[in-house]
């Protein structure tokens, strides 16, 4: 099956040159990184944890969302997603794999990563999110797999596979509710310390994953023979909506619970957000493009009308997707350091070598997931030659 | 840490024997045993501690003892004991109308050895630990650097390794380790110094004799005595960590 990956025509094989185009420059400013330390970066002694943990944590959830097609499909036996599937479950894959690439390169020793499996301490949630992570990227290569070969083979599914179609869809929430955990539980950032952190990073995972799945199917589409027809990208946009609103209705309960019990600790995060903190708003342009993308979004997505058509769908699912990739992948993360446990505002912004080496690592899940995808489409006669 | 332990206290009775030179360490295994074991512990003396204003030896005595660098950057600023704004290192304590002596200066913060530190807890390859005396220990061939534990203090006491370090350090003290890029470190309370029955380098440093350290597990030690009379405040300690360094008012 491996072998359709190397049959496509110029637009496939140029595609995946300027990928490893750029991911060869992520791989130089890596090896710079290596050799120097984690100095190239814009993090400091107050803000150790940036972009790339918020990459981490905003991919988790794309990882995540492959549930959203898997759950209707095994659960309900919701036929529509039947052609959907596969593609959330390789996205899910590529999403996993980024995700263990950041984590890698924001290692100060990554030659020691091992040692989080050699000295095994269930006590970190970073334990548990390593667990969780490198378990649900075997759960889907298996799956993806044998469903993708049945269908070559034109046969059904073996049925031992039917029960870890299952088991990974609570997986899929696990998956990001450690990663929730792993912030959630320092009483040092009263930014992160909330219930509702891992019900928040559930609702925008389901609105940021399932939107992405829309954007890259109607780009599919347009690319080749493959056409799932109407129903379930409407149905995918019904998800994102209900996962949007949800999303955006448990941001208004932060706000509320830190603004109005008015903990100075508490209402210091949320003013650096949206206001800027001691002459420090380079986060405060992006909030509130955020904030504004999040209502066109609800707009489109609440009007029927906006929501079916394909013009409108594609802006709702573009500002569902930049709104929270801000969010999580900008804000999230860096506010829990701004102020410091010690009342101290360090700017911290990503230098170029930080985010030349996240393009290259958002470049390799995106040829992961042409490959896989190509594979997919070939298996069904689907591509276009 | 079983072991560790043992071989600790019989290093550190052996030692205090043969020195003899504190009044603040306990000299004998016998108190240990009669009290099961001890709990070091770190009082300062904050007004004879400001009366030196600007006075920075015990900063300067520990960080060329345990070869901390300079860093110029002050992003990438690697320190074990410092000086720190009365507001910053207690921001749950109503300054409002204090004597302005004490929140205008600067006290003096460093690794507080909690009884339930929040590095210990993320840690995810047991780099960093406790030990059953108090101290929070670090060990710099298995840190991985992700920072969790950076992220999980309230002290700020934690400093990351952004650079290779041994170029900033002045003179390198060979009877201590340096550490390489890419690890977290921290003040451990002497370690390195407690078997030979020496106080920490900040407390043999200060001029003042406003570091007192001690053992909290004998009821008859000075540092007991010392809580007993006077008053003390902790940093934060609604979190509920319990830390052992306690600031005399």
């Amino acid at each position: 099956m491996l072998e359709k990956a190397l049959i496509g025509n110029r637009t496939y094989w140029g595609w995946l040159a300027f990928l490893a185009g750029i991911i060869a420059v992520g791989a130089f400013f890596y090896v710079r990184q290596f050799s120097v330390g984690l100095g190239i970066t814009g993090l400091s002694r107050d803000v150790t944890w940036g972009f790339y943990i918020a990459q981490f944590t905003f991919l988790v959830g794309v990882a995540a969302s492959a549930v959203m097609v898997v759950l209707p499909y095994y659960l309900h036996n919701y036929k529509a997603f039947g052609k959907m599937t596969i593609l959330g479950e390789f996205l899910a894959i590529a999403a996993v794999i980024m995700c263990m690439l950041f984590i890698f390169v924001d290692m100060g020793q990554p030659t020691r990563v091992l040692n989080v499996i050699l000295h095994p301490t269930p006590k970190s949630l970073m334990f548990w999110d390593m667990i969780s992570l490198s378990g649900y990227l075997v759960l889907n290569v298996l799956i993806s797999h044998v469903t993708l070969d049945a269908e070559r083979k034109g046969i059904a599914p073996p049925k031992w596979i039917q029960p870890i179609i299952i088991l990974s869809i609570p997986w899929a929430i696990s998956i990001h509710t450690v990663t929730a955990f792993l912030y959630s539980g320092l009483a040092a950032r009263p930014f992160w310390m909330t219930a509702v952190l891992a019900p928040r990073f559930l609702a925008s995972a389901f609105a940021a994953g399932p939107a992405l799945l829309i954007l890259m199917t109607l780009l599919i589409r347009r690319l080749t023979r493959f056409d799932p027809g109407k129903e379930p990208l409407e149905r995918l946009a019904v998800i994102v909506t209900y996962a949007m609103t949800i999303n955006v209705f448990l941001i208004l309960m932060e706000l509320f619970t830190g603004l109005y019990s008015a903990i100075p600790e508490h209402v210091a995060h949320f003013q650096f957000l949206y206001l800027g903190l001691a002459g420090n708003t380079a986060l405060v342009p992006w909030m509130w493009t955020s904030v504004a993308l999040a209502v066109v979004a609800l707009v489109l997505l609440l009007n029927p009308r906006t929501r079916v058509k394909e013009p409108t769908m594609i802006m709702a699912c573009v500002a569902v997707f930049v709104s929270i990739w801000i969010d999580k992948g900008l804000g999230m993360v860096v506010t829990g350091f701004v102020p410091s446990p010690l009342g101290h505002v360090t700017p911290y912004w990503p230098t170029f070598p930080e985010v030349a080496i996240s393009v290259g690592i958002y470049a390799i899940g995106a040829l992961v997931i042409t490959v896989f995808y190509h594979i997919a489409l070939s298996v069904r006669g689907e591509i276009a030659h | 840490m079983n072991e560790g332990r043992r071989s600790f206290l019989k290093t550190a009775a052996l030692g205090a024997l043969g020195v003899a030179a504190s009044h603040a360490l306990p000299a004998t295994a016998e108190g240990a045993k009669a009290t099961g074991g001890r709990r070091w512990a770190m009082l300062i003396d904050t007004r004879r501690c400001l009366e030196k204003k600007g006075c920075a030896k015990c900063a300067e005595a520990c960080h060329v003892v345990h070869n901390v660098p300079a860093l110029s950057n002050p992003r990438h600023e690697v320190k074990w004991i410092w000086r720190e704004g009365f507001r910053e290192a207690f921001p749950d304590q109503e300054a409002e109308y204090f004597d302005e002596t004490l929140t205008t200066s600067k006290v003096l913060v460093f690794c507080n050895h909690c009884d339930r530190p929040p590095c210990v807890r993320v840690c995810p390859t047991q780099a960093t630990w406790r030990r059953r005396d108090g101290l929070v220990m670090m060990d710099w061939h298995r840190c991985i650097g992700c920072r969790y534990c950076v992220a999980a203090c309230p002290y700020g006491s934690r400093s990351f390794n952004w650079v290779d370090p041994r170029p900033h350090i002045a003179e390198i003290t060979p009877t201590y380790p340096t550490r390489t890029r890419g690890v977290v470190e921290k003040c451990t309370f002497c370690d390195e110094r407690l078997p030979e029955g020496r106080l920490p380098a900040c407390v043999e440093a200060c001029e003042a004799k406003a570091l007192m350290f001690g053992d909290l597990a004998d009821p008859a030690s000075e540092v007991r005595e010392v809580l007993r009379t006077r008053f003390a405040v902790r940093r934060r300690p609604g979190l509920g960590t319990h830390p052992a360094i306690f600031y005399l008012v």
